[in-house]
Parts: structure tokens; sequence; C-alpha cells
């Protein structure tokens, strides 16, 4: 049972010391969902300006964007332009991972509701949350800083890719400061992982309520708890990875010079050995949504409880030894690409058990269809598109056609912006009415999720015939032929752009119109803790730990 | 009489959906050009090299069926379980969890269909990673940002050259915008060419989506692959790794021509290509 009147209720701190130092996880959620958000507009405009220059062939809008957002000289928009659309590619992808994907779905919703689902009274290390969240907007602010000092000679920000592999980011591609400030951003944000990290598993194996064992907590609990061991065992490799990247372009080292015996290569496993696992790591939280989610609207528990906790783990162990199909065209033995091939592939099968188990989750429900099952729905048929093309794409074979191409942005983007960003969004409108108090509007978040759905699969349904057709990735111009799904492509951001704005009049009507959820708007199919308390919750709440006796997932 | 009508009605159904997706399929494969992108295409080139063809028998006939078939399949499961256990149609839910056979289905189906796509697959890599003995062996190296092309003096060569994008000002009818240059590189049609790509720079990457070939270019290192070009014709292929700037602006051009056409051409670009650094020899090594 919850009680904010226990143990003598201290004043909790107010106005700006209670969000700069706070000690309280549902503040750091909410704060971490705020950045995510900011993170996630930005993000979506750089991608809007990237498919406004690409719905025609031909460079119409860049070298006027560097004028105006660099003060690019006339006599070199062209150049400066080019030089944006690349730095416009790079940022997208660094936001929308670390700037929006990754602090909502663990900073937000893993703060938020871990505590809470495992009858917590908060995270195990309080402070450490709060550094956490602080460090995170510190590397937001390195992030931007990075897009106006010089990258590439005479230019601006650095353009290569998400991946910023050597030497295009060392001295050789990018010999001023912004990479750099690229490499401080990530360790400022490795850093606030691996210690968010520290944080989950500590809390999760140490403060569960009594009669919670771990095969009774919520599925969004073992998502958590997976990602967490990914980030903390990964994130390390990242940092080694930029570092020898930082001391070869300040330092004089050569690790990967192979002028100085050093080799690009080692740079690529390195960064893959994290970047995998790092996918991974964007998606589980996901699928720990999707998990309570579809549980609660068919009113039914988990089909399968142990099968998809058990998936989730192997997808993580699998997913760290699966490194190298990302390098597929490096010059690696047959051997080596056998390997990764075959490893790959074998992810499909717990990927498939858990798509198969949502199903029949539903199997027998009483299904109501509010808008966070209707997302959740959504979900699971766009990420099956986007994990499909994904085993094509683990064929070392298949890839030599693909790799750097459009099939491959269709890939992740359908894993992505499809598949994440629904589960997202679902967790965002079943969560909305405990955080906030309110219930939204569910004519708005309905129509959120058609014009997003519409939107999406409008913009990178193309791709995948862009991608078969042999559009490279990362061009800011095409041969001709490739006008048609270009311009098709493109004008699928108008619904994207109006899901938007309807997303955020959703929140604003919200507030304004202050109905009450209560302490659980979604009935009997809702079993896990949060739905016991208010909404939103008390400041401190389970000051006395409830005792778990039944199931609660 | 009823019984003939209705069976003729449904055999004319039968065969125009047969034959008006194939005529547009037809219409399809006549509209494409050899060697370049189909203006909105919508799938895979034509392929002119054997690994390229392979790779769209692997995709059109392998890969393409199993995923068309799971996508639908889930579709389908998502569409009649959200029609028949809605809340008005299904008020009381069930309380099944667990159903060991079926989730043994769903475990060994998935990895009976993966073990499928495996076999060609992994034959299909070996024949792109094996380079067979090569009648013509040439040098590509990747700069910021045009490739350039060293043909070795032991096999008619001796000289090098750079490939430039032809800008849009100098383009002549039948050129094509960001994929016309102005060195074509010219190959013996039906022969082994093995390439050795490198880089001078920054990570490039040679492909040819027409011959179903990607590679690396990376400076410090030396990346081999081959191509044999079973028809005549112009190919055109892009950088495929990020660069720089001018990324989107460093096409590959390979014209395929006869053996005795590719000789003449030989003698002919060493008169025009002449220059000290570029004597280049295939080491007398096995592949």
């Amino acid at each position: 049972m919850a009680s904010s009147t226990m143990a003598g209720a201290h004043d909790h701190p107010r106005g700006l010391r209670r969000f700069l130092f706070s000690t309280n996880h549902k503040d750091i959620g909410t704060l971490y969902i705020i950045l995510g958000s900011i993170g996630g507009v930005i993000g979506f405009l750089l991608s809007l300006g990237m498919r406004l220059e690409l719905a025609y062939p031909g460079v119409q809008i860049f070298p006027g964007l560097a004028e105006a957002l660099q003060g690019a000289d006339p006599s070199m928009a062209l150049d400066a332009g080019k030089n944006l659309y690349n730095v416009f590619i790079t940022v997208h992808g660094v936001l929308m991972i670390f700037f929006m994907a990754m602090p909502i779905l663990i900073g937000g919703f893993g703060n938020w509701f871990v505590p809470i689902m495992i009858g917590a009274p908060d995270m195990a290390f309080p402070r450490l949350n709060n550094i956490s969240f602080w460090l995170l907007f510190a590397s937001l602010v390195l992030a931007v800083i990075s897009m106006f000092v010089e990258g590439a000679p005479g230019m601006k920000g650095f353009g290569g890719g998400w991946t910023f592999y050597p030497p295009l980011s060392s001295n050789t591609g990018s010999p001023g400061p912004a990479m750099d400030f690229v490499i401080l951003a990530l360790h400022l944000a490795g850093a606030s992982s691996i210690l968010g990290a520290i944080n989950f598993i500590t809390t999760i194996f140490n403060m569960r309520a009594p009669g919670m064992t771990l095969h009774k907590m919520p599925l969004f609990v073992w998502s958590m708890l997976v990602t967490a061991f990914l980030l903390l065992l990964v994130l390390p490799v990242l940092a080694g990875c930029v570092t020898m990247l930082l001391t070869d372009r300040n330092f004089g080292t050569m690790f990967y010079d192979p002028a100085g015996g050093g080799d690009p290569l080692l740079f690529q496993h390195l960064l893959w050995f994290f970047g995998h696992p790092e996918v991974y790591i964007v998606i589980l939280p996901g699928f720990g949504i999707i998990s309570q989610i579809v549980s609660t609207f068919s009113k039914k528990p988990v089909f399968g409880y142990l099968g998809m906790a058990y998936a989730m783990v192997s997808i993580g162990v699998l997913g760290s030894i699966v490194w190298a199909h990302h390098m597929y065209t490096v010059g690696m033995s047959l051997n080596a690409q056998r390997y990764f091939t075959l490893a790959t592939m074998v992810i499909a099968v717990p990927t498939g058990i858990k798509i198969f188990s949502w199903i029949a989750t539903m199997w027998g429900g009483s299904i109501s269809f509010r808008a966070p099952m209707v997302w959740a729905i959504g979900f699971i048929f766009v990420f099956t598109m986007g994990g499909i093309t994904g085993v094509v794409l683990a064929n070392a074979s298949a890839d030599k056609q693909f790799h750097e191409g459009y099939y491959v942005v269709a890939h992740f983007h359908y894993t992505l912006s499809l598949g994440a960003v629904f589960a997202l969004y679902a967790g965002f409108y079943y969560w909305f009415p405990k955080m906030t108090g309110y219930m939204y509007s569910e004519t708005l978040a309905k129509a959120n999720f058609w014009l997003l759905f519409i939107g999406v699969n409008v913009v990178f349904f193309p791709q995948h015939f862009l991608g078969l057709g042999g559009m490279p990735r990362r061009y800011i111009d095409y041969p001709d032929a490739y006008a048609l799904w270009n311009l098709v492509s493109s004008s699928g951001m108008i619904f994207v752009t109006l899901s938007l704005i309807v997303w955020f009049y959703a929140i604003i009507e919200a507030f304004m119109k202050k109905r009450l959820a209560g302490a659980n708007p979604w009935g009997v199919g809702a079993t896990t803790l949060e739905w016991t308390l208010s909404s939103p919750p008390p400041f401190h709440q389970f000051q006395v730990l409830p005792r778990i006796t039944g199931a609660s997932r | 009489m009823f019984n003939v009508n209705r069976r003729m009605l449904t055999r004319g159904a039968l065969a125009a959906a047969v034959a008006i997706p194939a005529t547009l399929f037809a219409g399809f494969a006549l509209a494409q050009v050899e060697g370049q992108p189909t203006p909105g295409g919508l799938g895979l080139p034509n392929m002119v090299t054997p690994v390229g063809l392979g790779t769209q028998q692997f995709y059109n006939m392998v890969l393409m069926p199993i995923i068309s078939f799971i996508a639908l399949f889930v579709l389908g499961l998502l569409v009649y379980v959200s029609y028949r256990f809605n809340e008005q149609k299904n008020p009381i839910p069930s309380k099944l969890t667990h159903n060991t056979p079926l989730e043994i289905i769903w475990t060994l189906i998935p990895v009976l269909i993966l073990l499928f796509i495996s076999v060609p697959s992994l034959r299909l890599l070996a024949e792109q990673v094996e380079v067979p003995e090569a009648s013509v062996t040439i040098k590509v190296t990747g700069n910021q940002w045009y490739w350039s092309y060293k043909y070795p003096e032991d096999q008619g060569g001796g000289f090098g050259f750079d490939q430039m994008l032809k800008p849009e000002s100098e383009l002549q009818p039948g050129d094509l915008r960001l994929l016309s240059v102005d060195n074509e590189a010219v190959v013996p049609v039906n022969e082994v060419i093995a390439v050795h790509i490198t880089s001078n720079d920054v990570i490039h990457a040679f492909g040819v989506p027409s011959f179903g070939v990607r590679m690396d270019a990376i400076p410090g290192r030396l990346n081999q692959t081959w191509f044999k070009i079973e028809k005549e014709g112009v190919y055109y292929g892009q950088c495929f790794f990020i660069c720089g700037k001018d990324h989107a602006y460093m096409p590959i051009v390979i014209r395929a021509v006869s053996r005795e056409k590719y000789n003449e051409w030989l003698a002919q670009a060493k008169q025009k290509f002449a220059s000290a650094d570029s004597r280049v020899r295939v080491a007398a090594e096995s592949h």
C-alpha cells in the first residue's frame, strides 16, 4: 500500500531545487522525457530538411541553408551545403539514438516505472540518477556545439555519419575540432548510461518487494534488466574506441592510421561491438512496454512469460556476438562472413517467439482498442516488417548488393522510426494518465497514430525500392532515375509533421481539459503495481513495502 | 450450359490475372536498360555477371517469397485476432498462457526456414569471395572525390588514369547526370576481371549494382573482388561509403567490349595516359 502521509511527510523540494538537484526517480524520469522530446523534435527537423532536399533531383535547399545557418560565403555555398547535408545526417542519427530514444525509453519510462513495478520507493542510487541526467544534458550541449565549429577543412560540423569511421573522422578527413566535441559528447553520454545501468541493475536485483521473485516481475522490468547489462558491458568498449580516436587526433597516436601501423578496421570492430548491442538497447525497453500494453488491453497475462523473458536475454546475448554483419564489405575472410551470417540469422528465432507470443496473448483475450493498444498492434506489424528485411541483410551474400544503400536505411528506420518510436508512443499514452493524472483525448491519440502510421510507411516503404535499384545512402543528390520514389518518400513527411503537431496538441489539450484519470483508467487488465497508486503517484511511494502474493506482471 | 459459362468466365479471369501482371512485368523488363538504374524501378537491376545473377535469384526466388509470406502471415493473424477477440465479441478473456506444442512449433519452423535460407546464401557467398583465376587485374583507388584505375604493364597496360564526374554543363545527349564520367574504364567481356581496391585518403567503397559487386576501399589495405561481365555494354556504379562533401559525385563507369576492341583500347590508352609513375605490374603469384 502506498502512503504519502507515513514517516512524517517532510516537505518535498520545490521549484528549481526540485529539478536541478532531484533525487526522485519520477522527477528525473520526467526530465529525461522532456530532454528526449526536445532531442526528437530537433532530430525530426533535421530529417525534414533532408527529405525536402531529396524530394527532387539536384541540390535545391542546402546551399541556401548553409548560408543562412552557418554564414557560408555565397561563393562557397554549394560546397558548404553538401557538407551541411552530411552534418544533418550525422546529427540526425546521433540525436535520435542518444538524445531521443534512449532518454525517453530508458531514462524516462525506465526511471519512472522500474521502482514502482518492483514495489520499491526509489532507485538504489538516487543521487547517481541525478548525475546521469545532467551528464546527458551536458553531452547534448557539446553535440550541438560541434555543429558550429570547424570539421572538414573550411567546413563547419562533423559530417561522417553517426558511425564516424576514421580516417574521415580523424585528422585526415576532419582536422577541425567538431569531431573532438562529438567524442567528448559521447564520453559524457556513455558515462551517463553506464552509471544509469549500474543503478538499474542494483535496483532490480536488490530492491524487489518481498514476494516478488525475478520470475514474477513485469516483463518491462526484465527488458530494463537486460538493457542495463548490455549498456554496462558495451559502453566501455565505445569509450575505448572513441578515446583512441581522440588520442589519434590530438596526441599523435596511430591506432587507426595505417601509416603508423594502425588499422581503420580496428575502429570498426570496436564501434560495432558497441553499435550492434546498442540497437538492441534501444528496442528492448520497447519490447517490455509492448508486453505490458498487450497484456493490459487483452485482459490476459502475457503468453509464455518465461519464454518472453528469456527471449529477451538471448536477444541480448546473441546481439553481442554478431557485430561484424555491419562490416561485410571490408574484405573479411570467408569463414568470418559465414559465422556472422549464421549468428545474425539466429536472432530471428527469439524475436519471432516474441512476435508470436504477443499475438497469442491477444488470442482468446477481450481486446479493448484504446490508443496504447492501437500503437502496440501497429508496432507488432511494422517491427515484423523491419525484422524481415533484417533477415535479408543478415546474409553476407545479399548484403553485398545492399550495403550502404537505401535498403539498409529502410530496414533500420522500420525497426527504429516505426518499431521503437511506436513502442515509445504506446508507452507514452499508456503511462501519460499515471504520470500526469490527466486522461488524454482518445480521438487525438488515435489521430496521432494514423497520421504517423501513414506518414512513416509512405516515407520508408519506397526506400526499399531505391535500395534495390542501387541508390547509395548518405547522398545529397541522386541520378535522375531515382526521382519517383524519392518524391513519394518525401511526401510522407507531410503526414509525419501533422502527427507531431497533433501529438503536441494532445498534450496541451489534456493539461487544459484536466480530465482526472484516477488510479487505474485501464481496468482489470492493468495488473502491475503502478496502477495501485494514485495518478500522479505520491512524491514518495512504498515507504511501507507492499507484499506480493500472486503474479503481478 | 450455365456451368460451361462459369468455367469459361473463371478461365478468362484466371488468364487475365496472369496475363496482365505478366505484361506489366515484361514491360518493366523491357524498360530496363542494363547498367543504369531504371526510372521508378521497383526491383533489382538486370544483372550481367554470374554473381549478380546469383544474387538476383537468391533475393527474388528465396528471400522475397519467404519474407513476403511472413509479413502477410503476421498481418493476417493480427487482423484476425483483432476482429475475433475484440471485447464486444469476446467479453470474457481466456486464461490461457501456455501451449508447449505451439511454442515448440514456432521455434522449430523459423529455425528450419533459416537453415533453408542459409544454403543458397553461403553458396553465393563463396562464389563472391573466392576470386577465380583472372585474365585482367585492375587496381582501383578511391580518392576524395574520384576513382583512379591502374592497368598493369604485363597485361598490355602500364598506365593509369583518373575517372572524374562529368559536370552537368558538359553532359551530351545520352549522358547521365551524376553518373557519366570523362574516362571510362574499359574491360573485356566474358573474362574474369579481378579488381584490387584501396584508398588514398578516407574510406570509400566501390559498388556496381548490375555486377552484384561492392567492396570497401580502405587506406593501407588492399581488398580484392572480381566480376565477369557477360554482356557488352556500359555499366555505372557509385561510391558506397560516406567520404566527405562530394560522396555523391564520384561515379564509376565500366565499359565491357570484345577482347579485340579491348586490345585496341589498351594501345590507345597507353599513349593517352602515358606517365612515368603508372608502371604497374601484376606480381607473378596466384590469386
